[in-house]
């Protein structure tokens, strides 16, 4: 029988996910609730993941009802649907080989769905030309974020294939980088500036990495994840001139681009900065930028659905590209569908755009209303300090854990936020993600929960923060 | 390839997509209490909520239960149970897993030749060791368990051989292995230590009288408990195959056997990063192995799709055989199962040499040759791996019983032109070039 030390070294350097064991004691809990034990709540909340569904957002009617009509063509001929709705399950329906959902696409994605996303690009981006051949849609962003680390990272090389990532940042993607056998260099977000990005701390990270490894591209999250932080133009314009400089491949994740919320806040695109500032960067910076339809208005996580976008990549290593791509099956139709109702909405006039609307607004209003309260009722309590939520898809607030918790965590072998979550689960029933999972400075805790949210759980979440919260400052006081 | 969705899958998978249906007359019943049944295992009782990276429990669980019932009551955990993005993801995982060392003690990997591409694929991306072993295609592609124990004797001096990877029924060739191959090739991996891959995408589709699917674990099962618990085993499933043919979905899984309890969490660990299987290929899964009992409203249909798919399917298998071992110059086994056929091609040596000239593989230039000329596009043998010295194309015999008579006389007629082609008479260049 194969044992642990005949397993892929890469696989068991994949790092331990605090979050994964914190999963197994929400899953042990939810067991004891089904068998009848008594606990003082009736059931867990999770709300540990980016997954808007599962905390009461609701699937945006238009996308379902097309998706649906295309999994079940019969109801394109019926009156059931709206006629906007089936006109453009026809539409893309005409798309699939077949016409079927079923059918194998081609390994970029479906043809159609790529000029769609290209299409939208261009808009977003003031007029910033982009081509559907440099597209590929893929199984979400994380699909598509371990093939382009697949591509750059040297699996069997010496010294190990770096990339600069940020702290905090996204567990997953630093599991996929661990996991090909390359080295995270990590460079630190700024908390009291409300986590920004600092090209001192990048030039400080990337010197550090210097006989250790060989740094080859930097990793940014745009809008932050955990953070929420939106990077302004002038700070994305010193990381290109960085990457530049230094030949660094620029990945830029810009999944919760479309949850930004804070007041004088906007998105721009890594994409339209570069173009902007003209050659030669705009020729030669090599970009790849990443989105999907997990988060946004959409929060379609289990669809799959996202894209890549390549600029300026080498022809030779495009048809590199291509052939990994190829090796694989192309993503699942269905998520490629809402890729195309995400970057191509219904627009007013068409006959389903009033309810669209009116969810769309709701989602909208939802975000604003979560973040403000988010922020008041943690910075209200003693013990915790959260920065204003700008976008994105979570709060990261700081936990100032007393001496004695932090003693208590080492002696039950955790980090310390570990045991924090871990007695706020048992406690409560209520799952959030540890700050250790998505790293943070050495001495300090957080946690990360989502705020993408119905207004009710999140009330009830932060119900049974604060009343856990101040229970367990005073018992380790 | 004009195949028809099965209508019970694709009402079942609308309802949970959209499930205001749920209060539609439109749908029946059973396929509404599938449809619930799999959004009370969603969050937020919606397909868009991630799912716990092996997969839906529910969905799992019913996993095991066909499994149980296809294997005659060889019991079958959910928790050895694990959904997939298509096969090809779970594939993919496991040689992840398992590839390791360096130099004389890097994984060596069995596969057989021909094989499907994802294998050799897959081996080169993770820097393994391919260690081929042929089938027999005099044989009619059969296993023979000499040849595996030959070639890993051979490959033990510059690899430690660690996985054995099977496909049953066989892609490209379609054979379907018999009860006592299946038991010697889990006797050898069992004397040699060796963690068994079985892709059985195809066991839906057998269509040889003579031939039935017996599933590796079963068999292992009726080996008795010396091997059934102990040799590793992983065997796979997918929604794009059998009669379902729903490959857009990505829907699949794997059950594995065996495997130490610290190295599933290690394989749970690497699952996470890549997140969950899209969850609307779950529920496909779900459906193709929870399908319409006979008392339910949606069997009498249900039954007549899924017929009239591998009746079509048996059909078209036998037609394909009849039609290529008429032309001189191809041979073709008996396609057994699976959805392909697998000729052999005589090619002259001159096309051989022209070939050569050319920089690429006979058969390679004999399917450009007929896809310029016919329209009509199948991969060259080239592609799959075939003894030395021999060509063969893989088609795949999906289309329509009419369209496929007419794609078979095409190919018939370009066979034998090319074949008059490359045989004629020495041009008169050549004859000059001799005199002198």
């Amino acid at each position: 029988m194969s044992i642990l030390r005949e397993i892929s070294p890469k696989v068991r350097n994949i790092r331990h996910s605090e979050l994964l064991a914190l999963g197994r004691q929400a899953c042990g809990i939810k067991e004891k609730l089904k068998q009848g034990v008594r606990k003082p709540y009736k059931e867990v909340i999770d709300v540990s993941g980016g997954d808007p569904h599962r905390t009461g957002v609701k699937p945006l009617s238009f996308v379902r009802q097309v998706l649906a009509a295309c999994l079940y063509p019969q109801l394109v001929n019926s009156d059931k649907l709206p006629v906007d709705v089936r006109q453009r399950a026809q539409r893309l329906l005409g798309a699939c080989k077949g016409g079927s959902v079923g059918s194998y696409t081609l390994t970029q994605g479906i043809m159609d769905i790529q000029q769609s996303v290209s299409k939208f690009i261009s808009q977003r981006d003031g007029g910033v030309p982009s081509v559907p051949e440099n597209i590929f849609l893929t199984a979400g962003s994380q699909g598509a974020i371990m093939k382009i680390l697949s591509l750059l990272v040297n699996s069997e090389g010496t010294p190990r294939t770096g990339v600069l990532t940020p702290v905090p940042g996204y567990s997953s993607a630093n599991m996929a980088l661990e996991g090909l056998g390359g080295a995270i260099v990590p460079y630190y977000l700024n908390e009291e500036l409300c986590w920004e990005l600092q090209i001192d701390e990048l030039r400080r990270a990337l010197q550090s990495a210097k006989g250790v490894c060989n740094p080859v591209a930097l990793y940014v999250i745009n809008p932050g994840n955990p953070t929420g932080h939106i990077q302004s133009r002038k700070s994305m314009e010193e990381v290109i001139q960085f990457v530049s400089q230094e030949k660094l491949f620029l990945l830029a994740d810009e999944t919760v681009q479309d949850n930004v919320f804070g007041e004088g806040s906007e998105f721009v695109s890594y994409k339209r900065v570069l173009a902007e500032m003209g050659p030669p960067l705009s020729d030669t910076v090599e970009l790849a930028s990443f989105h999907s339809v997990s988060k946004g208005l959409m929060g379609e996580c289990g669809l799959r659905g996202g894209y890549v976008e390549l600029v300026n990549l080498d022809p030779e290593v495009m048809n590199h590209t291509y052939t990994l791509f190829s090796t694989d099956s192309s993503a699942a139709v269905t998520g490629q569908l809402a890729v195309d109702l995400m970057v191509d909405p219904i627009q007013p006039g068409d006959p389903s755009y009033p309810l669209y609307y009116k969810e769309t607004q709701y989602i909208r209003t939802m975000q604003v209303h979560n973040a403000k309260r988010v922020t008041e009722v943690l910075n209200s309590l003693p013990g915790f300090s959260c920065q204003p939520v700008k976008g994105g898809a979570f709060a990261f607030p700081r936990v100032h854990l007393p001496p004695r918790a932090i003693q208590k965590a080492k002696e039950e072998g955790m980090p310390p936020d570990h045991f924090y979550c871990s007695r706020l689960l048992e406690d409560t029933g209520l799952l959030v993600s540890p700050g250790c999972e998505h790293g943070q400075r050495e001495g300090t805790h957080h946690i990360r929960f989502c705020i993408m949210t119905s207004v009710d759980i999140l009330e009830e979440v932060l119900r049974c923060l604060a009343r856990f919260h101040t229970q367990f400052m005073k018992d380790f006081f | 390839m004009g195949q028809q969705p099965i209508t019970f899958v694709r009402q079942v998978v609308a309802l949970c997509c959209f499930p205001e249906l749920l209060d539609s007359p439109g749908f029946p019943d059973d396929a509404k209490q599938r449809a619930q049944r799999i959004l009370q295992g969603c969050g937020g009782r919606s397909l868009g909520s991630y799912s716990a990276s092996q997969g839906v429990e529910c969905i799992r669980q019913d996993i095991a239960a066909y499994i149980q019932q296809r294997d005659q009551g060889v019991p079958a955990d959910w928790d050895n149970v694990f959904l997939t993005t298509g096969a090809s993801d779970g594939i993919m995982s496991i040689l992840k897993l398992l590839v390791s060392g360096q130099g004389e003690s890097r994984t060596g990997v069995m596969i057989p030749i021909p094989q499907y591409p994802l294998y050799s694929a897959a081996i080169s991306e993770l820097e393994a060791v391919q260690v081929n072993y042929y089938l027999d295609e005099d044989e009619c592609w059969a296993l023979d368990v000499r040849e595996l124990q030959q070639r890993y004797q051979d490959a033990k001096q510059h690899c430690q051989p660690r996985v054995l990877c099977i496909i049953n029924p066989g892609n490209p060739t379609g054979q379907v292995q018999d009860k006592k191959c299946i038991e010697e090739v889990l006797h050898f991996a069992y004397e040699e230590n060796l963690f068994v891959m079985s892709d059985e995408v195809y066991q839906d589709n057998v269509y040889s009288p003579d031939c039935q699917f017996h599933s590796f674990k079963k068999v292992l099962y009726e080996m008795g408990p010396e091997y059934f618990n102990s040799v590793e085993l992983a065997s796979f499933h997918s929604t794009s195959k059998g009669y379902t043919g729903e490959c857009g979905f990505r829907g699949g899984y794997m059950e594995v056997l065996n495997m130490d309890p610290e190295v599933k969490a290690q394989l749970v660990k690497m699952l996470s990063v890549r997140l969950c299987p899209p969850v609307s290929g779950q529920a496909a899964m779900d459906v193709i192995v929870n399908p319409p009992k006979p008392h339910e409203p949606s069997y009498a249909q249900f039954t007549k799709e899924k017929n009239l798919v591998l009746d079509a399917l048996a059909q078209k298998a036998k037609m394909t055989e009849e039609i290529l071992n008429s032309v001189p110059g191809i041979k073709c086994n008996p396609v057994q199962g699976a959805m392909y056929a697998f000729p052999q091609i005589f090619i002259p040596p001159r096309a051989i040499q022209e070939a050569q000239a050319l920089s690429m593989a006979p058969d390679m230039l004999y399917c450009l040759r007929l896809l310029e000329e016919t329209g009509i596009c199948v991969v060259p043998g080239s592609g799959f791996g075939q003894r030395e010295g021999t060509f063969h194309f893989r088609m795949t015999i999906l289309p329509s019983t009419e369209k496929l008579k007419i794609l078979l006389t095409k190919v018939k007629d370009f066979h034998l032109k090319f074949l008059q082609e490359y045989s004629a008479q020495e041009t008169t260049q050549e004859n000059q070039h001799r005199e002198t």
